[in-house]
C-alpha cells in the first residue's frame, strides 16, 4: 500500500517537469515556430533559479529567476528566427549548446551546495486519506501550477480568441498576415511563454526534485518534452497523457529492475520511450483526417511591406 | 472614349473611394505609378492588366496591406492612411483574395471569426454567419474543416466572411479563376444583387467576356501605369486585350497534323489509393491518346489531376504494369526516367520546385529532365556544352527573356520560366507529351506562344494530354475534352460539342443526360 502510494508520488514528481516545458513547446509550435532549444533554457532555468533559491532562500523567488532565464533565452532565439528570419533548427540546436554551457558556467559555483527543497501542500484529515490523500492533496506547488497550467493552455487554445489566432498563425501565416493579425509578435509572445515555461520547468529540479544543482542535471529532458509534443499531435489533452505515461514507465522499470526481473536492463530503460511512442501512435491512429501538425511549422515568414 | 466619368450620374458627388497618384516602389522597382482611380458606390469597377501590371499591389495598398510610397487614398472625399487591413475593414472595405486566406485545419466559423473584429460572442456570430449565408443564397455548414470543402465552398466563405463586415466596397480578386461555368454565374447573381444594394465592387479579372458581362467601368494597367479607364461594354474583347499588351496578341493558329492509327499513350483502367490525407482516389480511367492529336482535360483543381499526373509521369507507381502504355509498351510499373526513355516527356503544374529546381541554373535544370535521353551525359560525365546548347535553343525557339545566359531558375520570371520549361521538353522531340495548366499564371503574350507549341508538336505527330482549367484554353487546343471529377474522367467529347454547359455540368458531377451522351456519342 505504501509502495503504491510512493510510486504514484515518484511518478508525479518525475513526470511534473516534462509536462511544464511539453505545455510551453506546444503553445509554441502551435503559433507555427519550432524551437529546439527547450533543453537549453531547460538548463538555463535550472541554474538561475537554484541559483536565485540559494542567494535568497525563497523557492519562489527561485522559481521566477528560472522563468525569467528561460524567458531570456527565448527571447535570443525569438530576435534570431522572427526578427532575422534565421533558419529555426540551427538556431535552436545552437541555443541548447548556449544553454549547457553558459549554465555550467553560472552554477559552477553552487556544485555541492544545498537547499531546502519546496515544501509539500499538509491539509488537516485530506492529506491523512490514505493512498490518495498525499498524492491528491500532498504534493508540491510545482504539481498544482502544471496542471492549472496544461488546462490553461487548452482553454486558452480552444476557447478564446487570442488562442483562436495563435493557432490561426500556426496554420497559414500568409493567410493571417493578409488579415492583419501581427504574425511576428504574435510569435514572439508564444516563443516567450515556451520559454517561461521551459524555465520553470529547469527550476523544478533542484528546487523540488533534488535539493541541489549539478551542471547537465536535465539530462536530456528538453529533448523528451519536444518528442511528446510531436507525438501528442499538438493536442494538450494527448499530452498530459504523454507526460504521465512516460514518467510512469520511467519510475516502473526502475522499481522492476529493483526486484531482479530477467530482462537486460538496457531493454528496461529504454521501455519509457518505446511505451510512449506506441501509446501516443495508437492514439493518433484514431485521427479523423486532416493534418495534425500546424501547418506553417518552422518555416520562416517575413511580411512584405 | 477613355477617361470619360462612367454614365455621368455621380459627377456632381464624390466617389466612395480615390486613389490619386498612387505609387509604390520596392527598391528602384515601380510596382504602381502615380495611379488615379475612382470607385462608385453601385458599380462594379474592372481592374485589367496582365500578370506584373501592378493590380495586386493596387489593392493592397486601398486594402491597407502595404503602404504606398507616395500619393493618397480618399475615403468619401477624406483623405485617409490605413495602418493595416482591420482599419480597412472598419471602414468598410473588404477583400476577398485570390489565393484564399483560409485556413485548412480550421472550420469555417472559425475561420470567418478571424475575418472579424471579434467583438461579438462566438455563438452569436456563427448565427449571423448562418443568417448571412442563406440570405445571399451562398450555403455553408459553419463546422466543417475548410480542408475538406471544394474551392467553390472555400471561396463563398471568404465572400460571406467579407458580406459580415456589411463592406460598402468589396474588393474581389481574380474570383472566377477557379470556378465550374455554372458556380461563377452564381457568383455573379449574388455580385449583382450586392450592386443593387448600393455596394461599390472592384472586380480584377483575366476574363474579358466576364468583365465585358459585368462591369460598368474598366481601368486598365500595363507595366504599373493606367492606360485606359473605359466603359467595356462599349469595348470588345479584343480592344481591351490590346490595350492590357500595348499590341496585338498572335493569333493561335491550329496546325493541320497527321493522325498516327496506333494510340500512343493508353490508360487501360487506372486505380490508384491517394497518398496523403488530402488526396484524391483515382477512380478506373481509362483513356486512349492517338499521335497528332491533343485531349484536354477539364476540371475544377483537386479532383484527381495531380494524382493523374503523378501516375502518368512515374512518380507514382501502379500495381499493374499492363495500366500504362507508352508507344505500345506496358509502363505502369516504370520510374520517371525510363517513361522518357520510351518517348515520354511532362510537364508539372507548379513551375518552381517541381517543374524546376528553383536554385539551379536553367542548364542544371536543363538535365535534370534531359539526362536520360538527350545525350547530356558522356560516360557518366555531364557534357556542359550540350546543357548550355538545350538553353540557347529553348530561349531562341521560345523567346525566354532572362537577364543573363544560364541564371537561376528562380529569378525568370513565371511566363518566361514557363516557356523554358514546355521548351526543354519540345525539343527532346517527345512522342507523347503530358503537361498540367500549361498557361496558369503566365500573360497572354507567353501564354500563346505556349499553346502555339503545344499545337505544332501535335501537328508533328506527337500525342498531347493537356490538363487545364481554363475551357477556353482547352477549346482553343484541344481535340477531344474531357472532364474530371472526385478521381473519375469523363468519356471526352470532341471540342466542337463541349459546350460551357456540358462541361460545365460534368465539372460539377452531373452526368451528361441520355440523349445528350447518345448525341455526343455519334459526333
Amino acid at each position: 500500500m505504501e509502495l503504491v502510494e510512493a510510486i504514484i508520488l515518484s511518478v508525479l514528481a518525475a513526470s511534473t517537469p516534462l509536462l511544464i516545458a511539453a505545455t510551453g513547446e506546444l503553445v509554441t509550435e502551435r503559433s507555427g515556430v519550432l524551437n529546439l532549444g527547450v533543453e537549453g533554457m531547460m538548463i538555463m532555468g535550472a541554474a538561475c533559479g537554484f541559483a536565485g533559491a540559494w542567494f535568497t532562500g525563497s523557492i519562489v523567488i527561485g522559481a521566477l529567476c528560472g522563468i525569467v532565464a528561460g524567458i531570456l533565452m527565448s527571447l535570443i532565439f525569438a530576435l534570431m528566427t522572427l526578427g532575422l528570419a534565421v533558419n529555426q533548427v540551427a538556431t535552436g540546436l545552437a541555443l541548447t549548446i548556449l544553454g549547457v554551457g553558459l549554465s555550467g558556467l553560472i552554477g559552477a559555483g553552487l556544485v555541492g551546495e544545498r537547499i531546502t527543497p519546496a515544501a509539500h501542500l499538509d491539509l488537516p484529515v485530506l492529506t491523512g486519506i490514505p493512498l490518495i490523500g498525499r498524492v491528491v492533496f500532498g504534493e508540491d506547488a510545482f504539481v498544482y501550477v502544471s496542471l492549472a497550467l496544461i488546462i490553461g493552455v487548452w482553454w486558452f487554445l480552444y476557447r478564446t480568441r487570442a488562442g483562436l489566432v495563435l493557432r490561426a498563425c500556426g496554420d497559414n501565416h500568409v493567410s493571417a498576415h493578409a488579415l492583419g493579425y501581427p504574425v511576428l509578435r504574435i510569435r514572439t509572445f508564444a516563443v516567450m511563454f515556451g520559454g517561461a515555461c521551459a524555465g520553470l520547468a529547469g527550476a523544478y529540479l533542484p528546487l523540488a526534485y533534488t535539493p541541489f544543482f549539478i551542471p547537465g542535471m536535465t539530462a536530456g529532458r528538453g529533448w523528451i518534452a519536444l518528442a511528446l509534443v510531436v507525438f501528442s499531435s499538438w493536442r494538450p489533452g494527448r499530452l498530459v497523457v504523454g507526460a504521465y505515461l512516460f514518467g510512469a514507465v520511467t519510475i516502473l522499470q526502475l522499481h522492476a529492475q529493483g526486484w531482479g526481473i530477467g530482462v537486460p536492463s538496457q531493454f528496461m530503460s529504454a521501455l519509457p520511450y518505446l511505451a510512449t511512442v506506441i501509446v501516443l501512435v495508437l492514439l493518433s491512429r484514431a485521427r479523423t483526417g486532416g493534418s495534425t501538425a500546424p501547418a506553417a511549422l518552422g518555416t520562416v515568414f517575413v511580411p512584405d511591406r | 472614349m477613355f477617361n470619360s466619368t462612367p454614365n455621368g450620374l455621380h459627377s456632381n458627388k464624390t466617389p466612395l473611394l480615390q486613389a490619386i497618384g498612387l505609387t509604390k516602389r520596392y527598391g528602384d522597382f515601380l510596382a504602381n505609378e502615380a495611379i488615379d482611380i475612382d470607385i462608385w458606390p453601385q458599380q462594379i469597377h474592372a481592374l485589367l492588366g496582365e500578370n506584373g501590371a501592378g493590380k495586386s499591389t493596387l489593392v493592397k495598398a486601398i486594402y491597407g496591406l502595404i503602404q504606398p510610397s507616395a500619393g493618397e487614398i480618399r475615403w468619401r472625399g477624406e483623405r485617409i492612411v490605413l495602418s493595416g487591413p482591420s482599419e480597412a475593414r472598419a471602414r468598410g472595405i473588404g477583400m476577398v483574395f485570390q489565393h484564399f486566406s483560409l485556413f485548412d485545419n480550421l472550420t469555417v466559423a472559425e475561420n470567418v471569426a478571424l475575418g472579424l473584429d471579434g467583438k461579438e460572442s462566438f455563438k452569436d456570430m456563427a448565427a449571423r454567419l448562418e443568417q448571412v449565408s442563406r440570405t445571399y443564397g451562398l450555403p455553408l455548414d459553419p463546422r466543417r474543416q475548410v480542408w475538406q470543402l471544394s474551392v467553390g465552398e472555400r471561396q463563398r466563405i471568404e465572400i460571406v466572411r467579407a458580406l459580415m463586415q456589411d463592406p460598402k466596397f468589396l474588393i474581389l480578386d481574380e474570383p472566377t479563376a477557379v470556378l465550374t461555368p455554372q458556380e461563377a454565374d452564381q457568383l455573379f447573381i449574388v455580385l449583382e444583387r450586392l450592386k443593387a444594394e448600393g455596394r461599390a465592387i472592384l472586380y480584377i479579372s483575366h476574363k474579358l467576356e466576364e468583365v465585358k458581362r459585368l462591369c460598368d467601368t474598366a481601368t486598365i494597367l500595363r507595366g504599373g501605369r493606367k492606360v485606359a479607364t473605359c466603359n467595356p461594354r462599349q469595348e470588345t474583347a479584343a480592344s481591351l486585350a490590346r490595350m492590357m499588351v500595348g499590341g496585338e496578341i498572335k493569333e493561335v493558329r491550329p496546325a493541320a497534323g497527321r493522325q498516327t492509327t496506333v494510340p500512343r499513350l493508353v490508360v487501360n483502367d487506372l486505380s490508384l489509393a491517394p497518398d496523403e490525407a488530402h488526396g484524391v482516389r483515382l477512380d478506373h480511367i481509362s483513356l486512349e491518346l492517338k499521335g497528332g492529336e491533343i485531349l484536354g482535360i477539364a476540371g475544377v483543381a483537386g479532383n484527381g489531376q495531380d494524382e493523374l499526373f503523378a501516375a502518368l509521369s512515374g512518380e507514382r507507381l501502379a500495381k499493374d504494369p499492363g495500366t500504362v502504355v507508352i508507344e505500345g509498351i506496358a509502363a505502369g510499373h516504370m520510374s520517371i526516367t525510363q517513361r522518357r526513355k520510351l518517348g515520354a516527356a511532362f510537364v508539372p503544374e507548379e513551375r518552381l520546385g517541381h517543374g524546376t529546381a528553383p536554385r539551379m541554373k536553367l542548364s542544371e535544370n536543363a538535365l535534370l529532365t534531359g539526362h536520360a535521353a538527350s545525350g547530356m551525359v558522356r560516360h557518366g560525365f555531364i557534357d556542359t556544352a550540350a546543357t548550355l546548347k538545350t538553353v540557347d535553343k529553348a530561349t531562341e525557339t521560345f523567346d525566354v527573356r532572362k537577364a543573363k545566359r544560364d541564371p537561376e531558375a528562380a529569378s525568370l520570371s513565371g511566363g518566361n520560366l514557363q516557356k523554358f520549361i514546355v521548351g526543354r521538353e519540345i525539343l527532346r522531340n517527345p512522342a507523347v507529351l503530358v503537361v498540367s495548366q500549361p498557361t496558369w499564371g503566365v500573360d497572354a503574350g507567353a501564354a500563346a506562344v505556349i499553346r502555339q507549341a503545344l499545337l505544332d508538336l501535335a501537328a508533328s505527330g506527337a500525342a498531347v494530354l493537356v490538363t487545364s482549367q481554363d475551357l477556353d484554353e482547352l477549346a482553343e487546343i484541344a481535340d477531344r475534352i474531357a472532364v474530371m471529377f472526385h478521381g473519375r474522367l469523363s468519356r471526352p467529347l470532341a471540342t466542337s460539342e463541349a459546350t460551357r454547359e456540358k462541361l460545365g455540368l460534368l465539372m460539377g458531377g452531373s452526368s451528361l443526360d441520355p440523349t445528350e451522351a447518345a448525341h455526343a456519342a455519334r459526333a
